[in-house]
């Protein structure tokens, strides 16, 4: 049984079908990418999983439960994360709030409240920063990081809640060669405990940390399997060479 | 998640948050922040000029500054809901005005004037309206938008004051006078140092579980919520129940600030259920400086004192002068008064374990 499996899934904004019976499964411990032009619907898919956007129809299981129905929270309970494609961390807090922030969003309120746990995820936080190579930045607020190190803060928050299924969306948007090579490296390590489900315009960066890919167009699945299937596929050149 | 931008983007033209564009780099450019931390200092000045207030000024200005500091906790109670957790509260006169009218009823129908008995009792009113109203409002399967809720809020506020004004059991027009005073066993606490100084002290105790809660890891839920709730909702925070819980507190600090202002003042009239106090509060909070408590107090002072010493001695147009005041404030430093001397990062705070090392 698959970690993650979407069918039918089909989104109408209006007059506009963003998507149109889509599917995505994704195992367990699998970097999966999702490809295709822009406007073809990955981002709206993402969303879609994510629990940011209700699909017209369709159905969404994660880990043997439906949760086309689930909310925001209730994904993210049941082990669930997705990092924005805007970055989102908390500018005017300090990098290590915005890690605590995210380790302690399943605490309990009375935890909270007097601060219990604050001793306990310090640990936590630091190994978290370390990580993301940001620790010596831990007490400067998230807003005066570089827009790459904003996007490993991002990333960071949203494997602290140590996810099943990380969603990222375009966690390479604006990087330069290096901050990219860099990022490749820092999303290894996460495979052994988790999944990836990666919406990325950089085809290299995806050919090199992704084990499958799923290709839609005009809101349709093109095509879906390994890298080296994807590559060879007709169908696929044809799109990505109408465009070029 | 065109709705996460669209509630980033409105609140972060809310005066409370300044988002990373223009924040942290500019307001320590403009204002020289000194390394120490400069809250501890102003909380010590205003607690220190409070205590002595009643030696230097005549009674009736202590009456005077009795009121406003039970106008400070009710505006302690607009800034948690407020500058905290970023729930627009239009309406945050209607618990101070209920529990206003329900202890008023109590000491009118049932000679109901213990202190024990008065104060448990308005703030038990406080809490039931607030957790009524912010059940409805803020409880649903998904975030309730800003204008549901400053729309709700005002309406409840709104329909409150009608219902009193309306309604001949609670007086009317005219409200409800003649409240006895106070009592601690046989003593009456009636205005005068005494009111003074336990009115400062139930702020004080207030202040500071206010302060415990809001530097706690609640409080950086908060800052979280307010800055980005939608965000926080993917990390697995029950956004909705933070914010019904933060509004339910509110209230009932709220129903405190009421049922001691409707025994300093002896009387309760619509005004103090509708839009007048609830508009009041929101200036309160916004000129002081909102999302830190002791702007919440300096602004009560400064307006309740400038309004006095104006309408004093211009008599004719001390709303407008008073309203110009408020607007280059807004406008100039939104926020607030206190943001001349408290820099951004401070303001904001630090909510983890300190390590060693920390710079």
């Amino acid at each position: 049984m698959p970690l993650l499996e979407a069918s039918g899934v089909s989104k109408v904004f209006g007059k506009l079908t963003a998507l149109d019976g889509a599917a995505l499964t994704v195992g367990e411990n699998e970097f999966h990418g999702l490809i295709g032009p822009n406007g073809s619907g990955k981002s709206t898919l993402m969303k879609c999983v994510a629990g940011a956007e209700v699909p017209t129809t369709g159905k969404v299981s994660f880990i043997n439960t439906d949760i086309t129905a689930f909310t925001p929270t209730e994904r993210a309970r049941a082990g669930m994360s997705l990092k924005f494609q805007i970055t989102s961390v908390l500018p005017t807090l300090t990098l290590y709030d915005n890690i605590l922030l995210a380790l302690q969003a399943q605490c309990s309120l009375i935890d909270l409240v007097f601060s219990r746990t604050r001793r306990a995820l310090h640990e936590q936080v630091m190994t978290m920063l370390t990580q993301f190579r940001l620790a010596d930045r831990a007490h400067d607020a998230a807003a005066t990081l570089s827009h790459g190190q904003q996007q490993w803060l991002e990333i960071a928050m949203a494997l602290a809640g140590k996810p099943r299924l990380l969603l990222l969306d375009e966690p390479t948007g604006g990087m330069s060669l290096e901050e990219r090579r860099v990022t490749g490296e820092l999303l290894q390590p996460i495979k052994q405990h988790c999944s990836l489900v990666i919406v990325e315009h950089d085809l290299d960066f995806i050919r090199d940390i992704c084990d499958r890919l799923t290709v839609l167009d005009q809101g349709k699945v093109l095509a879906s399997g390994t890298v080296a299937e994807i590559q060879s596929n007709k169908s696929v050149q044809e799109i990505y060479l109408r465009r070029a | 998640m065109g709705g996460a931008r669209e509630a980033l983007a409105e609140v972060s033209e809310g005066p409370d948050v300044v988002t990373g564009e223009t924040a942290p780099a500019a307001v320590p450019a403009r204002w020289p922040v000194p390394g120490w931390n400069v809250l501890p200092i102003v909380e010590g000045l205003v607690l220190l000029i409070a205590l002595v207030l009643p030696f230097v000024l005549q009674d009736y200005l202590t009456v005077f500054a009795t009121r406003v500091v039970i106008l400070a906790l009710f505006a302690l109670s607009f800034d948690l809901v407020w500058g905290y957790a970023g729930i627009m509260s239009f309406g945050q006169a209607l618990f101070f005005g209920a529990a206003g009218y329900g202890v008023a009823l109590l000491a009118r129908d049932l000679n109901v004037t213990s202190i024990f008995l008065i104060l448990p009792a308005g703030t038990l009113i406080g809490l039931t309206a607030a957790l009524l109203l912010g059940g409805f409002l803020l409880l649903g399967r998904y975030p309730s938008s800003v204008i549901f809720v400053s729309l709700g809020t005002l309406t409840g506020s709104y329909a409150a004051d009608r219902l009193a004004r309306g309604w001949y059991y609670l007086g009317g027009q005219n409200g409800i006078p003649s409240i006895p005073p106070l009592s601690l066993g046989s003593i009456d606490i009636s205005e005068g140092p005494v009111y003074y100084y336990m009115a400062l002290g139930i702020l004080v105790v207030v202040y500071l579980l206010c302060r415990f809660l809001v530097r706690s890891q609640f409080g950086l839920a908060l800052a979280g919520l307010r800055e980005n709730e939608q965000r926080i909702a993917f990390f697995g925070y029950k956004a909705q129940h933070l914010k019904a819980i933060v509004f339910a507190i509110g209230g009932t600090i709220a129903g405190l600030a009421g049922s001691l202002y409707a025994f300093h003042e002896g009387f309760v009239w619509p005004n103090m259920l509708g839009v007048v106090f609830s508009t009041q509060v929101v200036l309160y909070v916004l000129f002081g400086g909102s999302g830190t408590l002791i702007g919440a107090v300096i602004g009560t002072v400064i307006i309740e004192g400038v309004s006095f010493w104006l309408s004093d001695n211009y008599r004719d147009v001390w709303p407008i002068i008073l309203g110009v005041l408020l607007l280059l404030v807004i406008m100039f430093r939104p926020l607030g008064l206190i943001s001349f001397v408290l820099g951004e990062r401070e303001r904001v705070g630090t909510f983890g374990k300190a390590p060693k090392e920390r710079r």
